[in-house]
């Protein structure tokens, strides 16, 4: 019980990290990202390789942050600023093809076999929470540095001056513009930050999950169901959201094979257990269609 | 009538190429070796399925990407319908497969669509990943592997086409005939629901959803009826596809089915109804082209979508060179926020 409240909570911690890049580049630029989830796939393999490389997962820490964020001004200058104002289907277009082109670098890369990533020596053990309840130290450490990250993008948003400019421009991009502020800086900034957090989170999650093709795609729609139910643009709807699908994810996925044989109400609950979280989905959107902390219409 | 149908050609000439190119595929069997003849089959599923969707994108300005759910649980459907390995014949699979797939429609639809704008091109896409899972995670269709079905008999007013007695070279005939008939009959189906009362407002929900609903249209039935309406054909595409291949799998629903749906209509052109079937042809025959030179099949998928998106702006059919073919319309909005925009200034109606 203790240790699936924690896994939720690892879970729902990483899962924002990947929706709060997405909801943040949607907000200020207008972009949907389907190529988020690759950007994760990518954060991993570099976890991957850079481990096999040197032996320690820590360089690939550093080397997430900087590469993501050179990787995401890239692509926002090449590619997505050019996209802004282009349509749904070919913004969507775009990035579908970002995806097919990140799974083939992968191929070429690494191959096509699950690999394991070793867990950092020093923190393979395990914490000794209640008697008789362990939990693992790498676990522990990837909730506190998402939890870190998470305030610092809090912290970035909401109180710095480039927060309130990023904000501005979520809200109005045509004032910032009028105001003499470089809103181009301010997507590039914003593109660059949201690409190196998705690639962090898949650094952190490549110990726990081990890389394997397609790791980006389940993600990339479970974020986009955080981003549903959070409130497109919100990052505390999406810290909220997050938290509360890898919780359900979890705990569905864990006690909801049990109902197994309690009669057919049971084997329904049972089979449903893998989509828990989009059941969660419907029924947000039934109650409010905008999100939780969407602004109501 | 009111004017001509944007999405149709204005000129005999447009009308005639449409129909010189359906009756070209009636005879391609007699001309080609039956690996093309099978080729162009799989094009015209995947036009049929482009084309299902173009009701959509094109029409109604939808861009969906829980597509590929209806055309696969249509293909699973007719794998349930046949459990014991007995054949059923074709005029009791194909309506019932087109029922599911539009009971699913209706019901994906009218939760989706109380979303606009990129909420919903998201929910639709979390929908489709749902399918997927139920039939991924359950033994309702073979799981994971997915299963092997048996085929559907070409049969009608108390003649069935025994495929087996059919010479080698012309097996794939049947099947060829069968689907180019559906392709046929789902592009008059949409020529004459453009030209309906249903297709205008759906053009009005596609330029000013607003300005249609302060003109006093419930817009949410109309967009939910065309929602409803694709998603059976879809499962007309769906079903054909379980005929000509004989087996499913989960990959069947997933989203990059429906990704490549939406590829079809932006290299045919999302301005004209015939763009998604000439996208399919061009994709499938390039797709074929390219995997005899290099193996790797997402690197050219990928390559060429990067293309078509920044070069060929309105796809093959908004070419220069073709007669009359409706261009994308100047006017219409581009605002990918516009659903979103419209979303927090404006009271909902539903």
């Amino acid at each position: 019980m203790m240790a699936q409240l924690l896994n939720g909570l690892q879970y729902g911690l990483l899962l924002f990290l990947v929706s709060s890049g997405l909801t943040l580049i949607f907000g200020v630029m207008g972009i949907i990202n389907l190529a988020h989830g690759s950007l994760f796939m990518i954060g991993a393999y570099v976890a991957f390789l850079v481990s096999k490389a040197t032996g320690t997962l820590w360089l690939a820490l550093p080397v997430g942050v900087l590469g993501g964020a050179a990787l995401g001004a890239l692509l926002e200058w090449t590619l997505f600023r050019h996209f802004a104002k282009r349509e749904h289907l070919d913004q969507v277009m775009l990035t579908f093809a970002l995806i097919l082109l990140a799974e083939e670098l992968r191929w070429v890369v690494a191959g096509s076999d699950f690999h394991s990533v070793p867990i950092p020596a020093i923190l393979d053990f395990s914490v000794p929470v209640t008697s008789g309840f362990s939990y693992s130290a790498y676990r522990f450490a990837v909730i506190a540095i998402c939890l870190v990250l998470a305030l610092a993008l809090f912290w970035w948003i909401e109180r710095t001056r480039f927060g309130a400019v990023v904000r501005a421009s979520a809200e109005n991009p045509e004032m910032v513009d009028v105001l003499g502020l470089d809103a181009r800086r301010v997507h590039l900034v914003v593109f660059a930050a949201g690409t190196a957090l998705a690639v962090v989170a898949g650094v952190l999650a490549a110990p726990l999950t081990s890389v394997y093709p397609g790791m980006g795609d389940s993600l990339l729609i479970i974020s986009f169901v955080v981003v549903v139910i959070g409130g497109l643009g919100s990052i505390s709807g999406a810290f909220w959201a997050a938290l509360l699908i890898g919780l359900v994810d979890t705990f569905g996925k864990a006690y909801g094979p049990s109902f197994q044989g309690t009669g057919a109400l049971g084997t329904l609950l049972a089979a449903l257990s893998g989509s828990s979280v989009y059941l969660l989905m419907i029924a947000v959107l039934l109650w409010r269609p905008t999100g939780l902390f969407g602004q109501r219409p | 009538m009111i004017g001509p149908v944007r999405m149709l050609p204005k000129t005999w000439t447009g009308w005639a190429l449409i129909w010189l190119g359906f009756a070209a595929l009636a005879v391609v069997p007699f001309f080609a070796t039956p690996f093309y003849v099978g080729l162009c089959t799989t094009a015209m599923i995947a036009a049929m399925l482009a084309l299902s969707l173009q009701l959509l994108v094109g029409a109604t300005g939808l861009v969906s990407l829980g597509h590929g759910a209806f055309y696969g649980l249509a293909a699973y459907t007719v794998y349930l319908l046949s459990p014991e390995g007995d054949a059923k014949p074709i005029w009791l699979t194909l309506p019932l497969a087109m029922l599911a797939a539009g009971m699913a429609a209706f019901l994906i639809g009218a939760i989706s669509l109380r979303t606009r704008g990129f909420f919903f091109l998201m929910v639709t896409l979390a929908f489709g990943q749902l399918v997927y899972v139920i039939f991924h995670d359950t033994k309702l269709g073979g799981g994971t592997d997915g299963a092997y079905l048996v085929k559907p008999l070409i049969s009608a007013f108390g003649l069935t086409t025994d495929v087996t007695s059919l010479p080698r070279s012309r097996r794939a005939w049947p099947a060829y005939y069968v689907a180019l008939v559906q392709l046929v009959a789902m592009f008059a189906i949409l020529v004459l629901l453009l030209r309906s009362m249903l297709g205008r407002v759906l053009e009005g929900i596609r330029v000013n959803e607003a300005r249609m609903q302060a003109l006093g249209f419930d817009t949410y039935r109309y967009k939910l009826a065309a929602f409803t309406i694709a998603g059976a054909l879809a499962g007309a595409a769906g079903h054909m596809w379980a005929m000509q291949s004989g087996f499913v799998n989960p990959e069947l629903v997933g989203w990059h089915r429906s990704a490549e749906a939406l590829l079809h209509i932006l290299l045919g052109g999302i301005g004209t109804l015939a763009g998604p079937i000439v996208g399919a042809f061009a994709f499938v025959f390039l797709d074929d082209l390219a995997q005899q030179v290099t193996e790797r099949k997402l690197l050219v998928e990928g390559m060429v979508i990067l293309l078509a998106v920044l070069l060929l702006r309105n796809g093959i059919t908004g070419l220069r060179w073709l007669p009359n073919l409706p261009d994308r319309d100047p006017h219409a909005s581009h605002d990918p926020r516009d659903g979103v925009v419209q979303q927090s200034r404006e009271p909902e109606n539903d």
